[in-house]
């Protein structure tokens, strides 16, 4: 699985959601995507990259392309 | 310097006088805006004659007894834009504050609350023990505080895990197991003050006497919530933290302060056990007779007043807590800014915290 793969696939198994769904998604849009969810989706994300995030970073990611900005950084460094 | 440029600096270094300026002209804004767009809020304002034009000191603005989120409905947010509704600990039959957030609000209180804490603890993240039950989080769309508490925390937790079951039973092999993968790394550790004592404290108390016994000494633990049935049994901050170290080895505890109606500005206890006012928010304690401003190592009622509600007018508050405002930008810890400690509720008051409403079900 590529990255990408990977990262839609965190999406869609925390938030029960269609790959449809992915693109200009935003916290808070739906309702799985609440504190609780964003916890969760956090903790697919860092199990999937075998990272651990900064605390900045959790707050950030606000969307799902956003999302994709903050992991490509140099300290994860996961390439899209 | 505009309010998001709060989130840029320091959370605890600068002197009183200049953040006084910043936080009047916030709480200008805050009152001003609340009045344009919270009907309630403005007609409060109108029957006390407030002026409209902004106060010269914060000292002067008006505030709202926090009993009134009890019984009305405020908020400065159409309600479309409402993504999450807090409410209150309250004891059964107890009516409960409501706090309406949106995404704005919600957002800057995790900031806040992030710069806050990480200011005593760092900005890793590390294993994090939340000594309650999972049940607390389960109801995602009514948030008690106990569970916005728990939440807003666990952004400090990498890996995290629930010390109790749901009837606040000590999971004693998870807590073992969660210990052993995670030796030698420094640990998280949260809860409400009651529960710590009740569930944890006393357990570990009991599984010692089995010759089962926990090392948390590089732990660190973040607890808050009240007082009130620890302090009639005469259970004091410094038996608290000793008893603590004495069974598990937790060296490093932090009781903190803080209250729905303002979440994110919490107010964290220092090495020296005294609660800080950070940046984003200031304490007042004021005399019961004429709520004129108490003088330092004078107890008052307590002020409480925040930089972050835009979706609520709950930005300038008086509690039903007493307080003591001990110094001002000369903590032994090199904070600056208020320090101040709370010594209770005001008689007659009605129970709140997530730790006392709580131990109300352990009364003799």
């Amino acid at each position: 699985m590529s990255n990408l793969e990977k990262y839609n696939e965190a999406f869609i198994t925390t938030f029960e959601i269609g790959a449809d769904q992915l693109e200009g998604l935003q916290y808070q849009d739906i309702p799985e995507w609440d504190s609780v969810g964003h916890m969760t989706l956090i903790a697919a994300m860092e199990d999937t990259f075998d990272i651990i995030m900064d605390t900045e970073d959790i707050i950030d990611f606000s969307s799902y392309e956003k999302g994709k900005e903050i992991l490509s950084k140099d300290n994860y460094g996961v390439s899209f | 310097m505009t309010f998001e440029e709060l989130f840029l600096l320091p959370t605890y270094s600068m002197a009183q006088p200049e953040k006084e300026k910043i936080l009047t002209r916030r709480l200008n804004t805050l009152t001003e805006f609340h009045r344009m767009n919270c009907p309630e809020y403005s007609k409060i304002l109108e029957c006390f004659d407030v002026p409209a034009e902004p106060m010269q000191d914060y000292r002067m603005l008006p505030f709202l007894p926090v009993r009134l989120f009890k019984e009305l409905s405020l908020k400065s947010v159409p309600d479309d834009a409402v993504v999450k509704t807090v409410t209150s600990s309250g004891t059964s039959g107890q009516s409960v504050s409501r706090i309406f957030l949106d995404r704005v609000t919600s957002a800057n209180q995790q900031r806040a609350m992030v710069r806050i804490v990480s200011d005593f603890i760092g900005t890793g993240r590390m294993p994090m023990i939340v000594i309650d039950c999972p049940g607390v989080v389960k109801d995602r769309n009514m948030f008690s505080a106990r569970g916005a508490g728990i939440l807003g925390f666990s952004i400090f937790g990498a890996k995290r895990m629930f010390a109790l079951d749901d009837k606040m039973r000590l999971n004693v092999d998870e807590l073992r197991d969660f210990l052993s993968c995670f030796h030698g790394q420094r640990i998280l550790l949260f809860g409400f003050t009651f529960m710590v004592w009740q569930h944890f404290y006393r357990e570990l108390l009991r599984l010692r006497e089995q010759g089962i016994v926990f090392d948390l000494s590089d732990g660190v633990l973040i607890h808050g919530g009240g007082w009130k049935k620890l302090a009639a049994d005469a259970v004091t901050s410094d038996v608290f933290k000793n008893s603590l170290r004495e069974v598990c080895g937790l060296e490093q505890i932090h009781d903190y302060y803080g209250m729905a109606e303002q979440t994110g500005c919490i107010y964290m206890e220092c090495e020296f056990g005294h609660l800080h006012a950070s940046i984003f928010s200031d304490v007042i304690a004021r005399r019961p007779l004429d709520f004129s401003e108490c003088a330092i190592g004078e107890p008052g009622i307590l002020q409480v007043m925040s930089s972050i509600p835009e979706s609520y007018p709950g930005h300038n508050l008086l509690t039903e807590d007493e307080g003591v405002v001990l110094g001002v930008d000369d903590c032994p810890c090199g904070r600056k800014g208020k320090y101040f400690k709370v010594l209770g509720r005001l008689k007659d008051a009605e129970i709140r915290g997530c730790s006392d409403t709580y131990a109300e079900r352990f009364k003799d």
